[in-house]
């Protein structure tokens, strides 16, 4: 797949409309790395001029902040700063929530701003502006959906329309579960959770919420965050159930259904 | 006995609003006790929140339910309350109802008004009390609210309860006036008290009821009613950035900051005392001011997701052993002038360890709160104390920790590898 970085742009003397932050996730988590191949097929097709940063990305910090670890956040901060500065990035999509919530609300104070969107709302704005286009025999329609809100996505930055948007763009049916938007239930992996065992109790998160999921009995559970996929995935093969749902990121359907 | 009653109204007035005087600055000073931080901008938008979740208490009406009842309750309180400057101005010059003459048909509109509502918060108690005693909700049963929170909460309601009801049994009593909820009960006090009686129960209605008002205000500095005041400075201090924005270090972002262009650090900078909190004390004076303004409702809990799947972590105890922390530390330096070490600390005394690992900072409890309360702020100091000051830190975090900084990701992989997923 052919992805320009910044380092290959700028020998070029080209400047991309947009960076494309992958994340730690998406560039090295198996599950996650088909995410960000469906993201870049999309801009690929929708004829968007983007670039990544490649091998100067790095961890924007995020579950070392979280963890309490302010030292290896603002280490990462100002090494990432440094670089997106240097290429005097000005706008920046990103397909993880917690990499979107730390450039767009953590970085500015410390001298990086830029126009950070997620990539569920990027993906809206191609579909209204008509740069993408669905195929004839859209495989996606009819079948029902449930959306699982990224807690970094919702809650932290109150963006519940735009994943909804894209997934009613396809015709699909969206249920949603009893615990939504606002309301919506944690999949367990935020606050650097991810990188430890869940604290003792009597049920894990990530059960609780893939509970949730089959109770809607969709076809499939939306997810927009690479961590929140690995979660609910994980929590649905608890059951070993053949008839639960899949669970895919946004890009993902998208990408399917891309002309 | 007139003039003796006047005397005895006088003093016991001014002894009320000066001893809950000195309780609000004591609490005042409890709240500073906390570190600084600037929360003045934007006055505006800070007023707005005050009229929308204060005054309007919009996030209450998610249980549009309780939300009215709540609303009944407050409004009550505060409407019928209006009474009391007439009930005061009596008491002082030995008067009976000195507006009721000059207002005529507007003043028995207001009490008629004020007696509507007395009984809507006397219903809207007992239905609390039912809902807190006898169908136990499942935030009203939780551990958070063992011992005196849980008395607490049902001394309040039974305090409004009397209350009204005192102020109805005055009116009621009184049979030279006749208000619209009132007048059904003068007909079985007429027939079982004559004219001296009256007068009496009358007299005594309304002493019991100026007194339980002073005594309720005093109450409140001891109580989760304090909400009643504190909501509104509160609402005012909410954060207006995005929820997920953790508050900054500007310390620490200095200090990588000068090791990276050494150039630029002065050569007098003065080390940070200590990063994040493990006392009270180290907290903000906001994160104080929510302490002190938590109604231990425990939509925050309710909301929690490792609290609902059997953790120990329940945001609202975090709030309400932040409030018994700092009122122990405020109490001790009372008695000490400064602060004796009592060999105890907010962190792992009051929060343990296992509560503050269970949190996935989804902000759930944040968006839950009426009050713009922030557990959250509280755990990730907390977190900040731990780690960075006493290292303590699960081994999977550590591995995290150093692989961010050898590898520039959470995970193992060589930095090289990151653009692979262009190759696979």
């Amino acid at each position: 797949m052919k992805v320009s970085t910044m380092a290959e742009m700028m020998a070029s003397g080209e400047q991309p409309e947009i960076l494309f932050w992958v994340g730690c996730a998406g560039s090295f988590d198996q599950r996650a790395q088909k995410i960000t191949k469906a993201f870049a097929t999309i801009l690929n097709k929708a004829g968007v001029k983007y670039a990544i940063l490649g091998k100067e990305e790095a961890c924007t910090g995020d579950p070392a902040r979280r963890a309490g670890n302010e030292f290896m956040f603002q280490m990462m901060a100002y090494q990432n700063i440094q670089i997106l500065n240097g290429y005097n990035i000005k706008k920046i999509v990103t397909t993880c929530p917690h990499c979107f919530n730390t450039l767009k609300n953590e970085y500015p104070v410390l001298g990086g701003n830029y126009d950070v969107i997620h990539h569920t709302q990027f993906l809206q704005e191609l579909i209204e502006q008509g740069k993408i286009k669905f195929t004839d025999s859209n495989e996606w329609k009819g079948k029902s959906i449930t959306y699982h809100d990224s807690c970094y996505l919702g809650r932290a930055n109150e963006i519940y329309e735009a994943p909804r948007k894209v997934l009613e763009s396809l015709d699909m049916e969206l249920k949603e579960m009893k615990r939504c938007k606002s309301k919506g239930l944690c999949c367990g992996a935020g606050g650097a959770q991810m990188f430890k065992e869940e604290e003792k109790g009597e049920k894990r998160i990530n059960t609780e919420r893939a509970e949730e999921a089959r109770a809607t009995a969709t076809d499939f559970v939306a997810s927009a965050c690479p961590f929140c996929n690995t979660m609910l995935s994980d929590g649905l093969k608890v059951a070993e159930n053949k008839n639960d749902p899949a669970v895919l990121d946004i890009a993902e359907i998208i990408a399917q259904a891309i002309k | 006995m007139g003039l003796i009653a006047e005397i005895i109204f006088c003093l016991l007035t001014i002894l009320s609003f000066g001893i809950f005087a000195q309780k609000i600055l004591r609490i005042r000073r409890s709240i500073l006790l906390g570190k600084a931080t600037h929360l003045n901008d934007r006055p505006g938008q800070r007023w707005l929140n005050v009229i929308l979740l204060a005054l309007g208490q919009k996030k209450m009406f998610q249980k549009p339910i309780v939300a009215v009842l709540h609303l009944i309750v407050y409004i009550g309180f505060v409407i019928i309350n209006i009474e009391l400057l007439e009930i005061i101005v009596d008491g002082i010059f030995g008067t009976h109802r000195i507006f009721s003459e000059s207002m005529g048909g507007f003043y028995t509109f207001l009490i008629n008004t004020f007696e509507i509502l007395a009984l809507l918060v006397t219903i809207a108690c007992v239905v609390f009390l039912i809902r807190r005693n006898i169908i136990k909700l499942k935030r009203f049963i939780s551990k958070d609210l063992e011992g005196w929170p849980r008395s607490d909460a049902n001394y309040i309601l039974i305090i409004e309860i009397l209350l009204m009801g005192l102020f109805l049994l005055m009116n009621a009593a009184d049979h030279e006036v006749s208000f619209i909820v009132s007048k059904n009960f003068t007909p079985w006090l007429t027939a079982n008290f004559d004219e001296k009686q009256l007068l009496l129960v009358e007299k005594t209605a309304w002493w019991l009821h100026i007194i339980g008002i002073y005594a309720f205000m005093n109450y409140l500095p001891y109580s989760k009613h304090l909400h009643i005041v504190l909501a509104f400075p509160n609402a005012y201090y909410a954060p207006l950035i995005p929820s997920g924005t953790l508050h900054n270090m500007p310390d620490i972002q200095n200090e990588v900051l000068y090791a990276m262009q050494p150039e630029m650090a002065p050569t007098n900078a003065a080390a940070p005392e200590s990063f994040g909190a493990k006392e009270a004390t180290e907290l903000s004076w906001k994160n104080l001011m929510d302490a002190y303004s938590c109604s231990e409702c425990g939509r925050c809990t309710d909301a929690c997701p490792a609290n609902s799947t059997g953790k120990l972590l329940s945001p609202r105890k975090i709030m309400m052993a932040t409030r018994d922390r700092i009122e122990t530390i405020s109490k001790n330096i009372k008695a000490n002038k400064v602060f004796i070490p009592d060999g105890k600390t907010l962190l792992h005394d009051y929060i343990t360890v296992e509560e503050l690992r269970a949190c996935t900072t989804c902000n759930a409890c944040v968006t839950e709160c009426p009050i713009s309360i922030s557990p959250l702020d509280i755990i990730i100091e907390l977190r900040r104390s731990l780690v960075m000051e006493q290292s303590n830190a699960p081994q999977e975090w550590n591995s995290m920790f150093s692989n961010i900084e050898n590898n520039f990701a959470p995970w193992k992989f060589s930095p090289d590898d990151r653009d692979a997923w262009t190759k696979a």
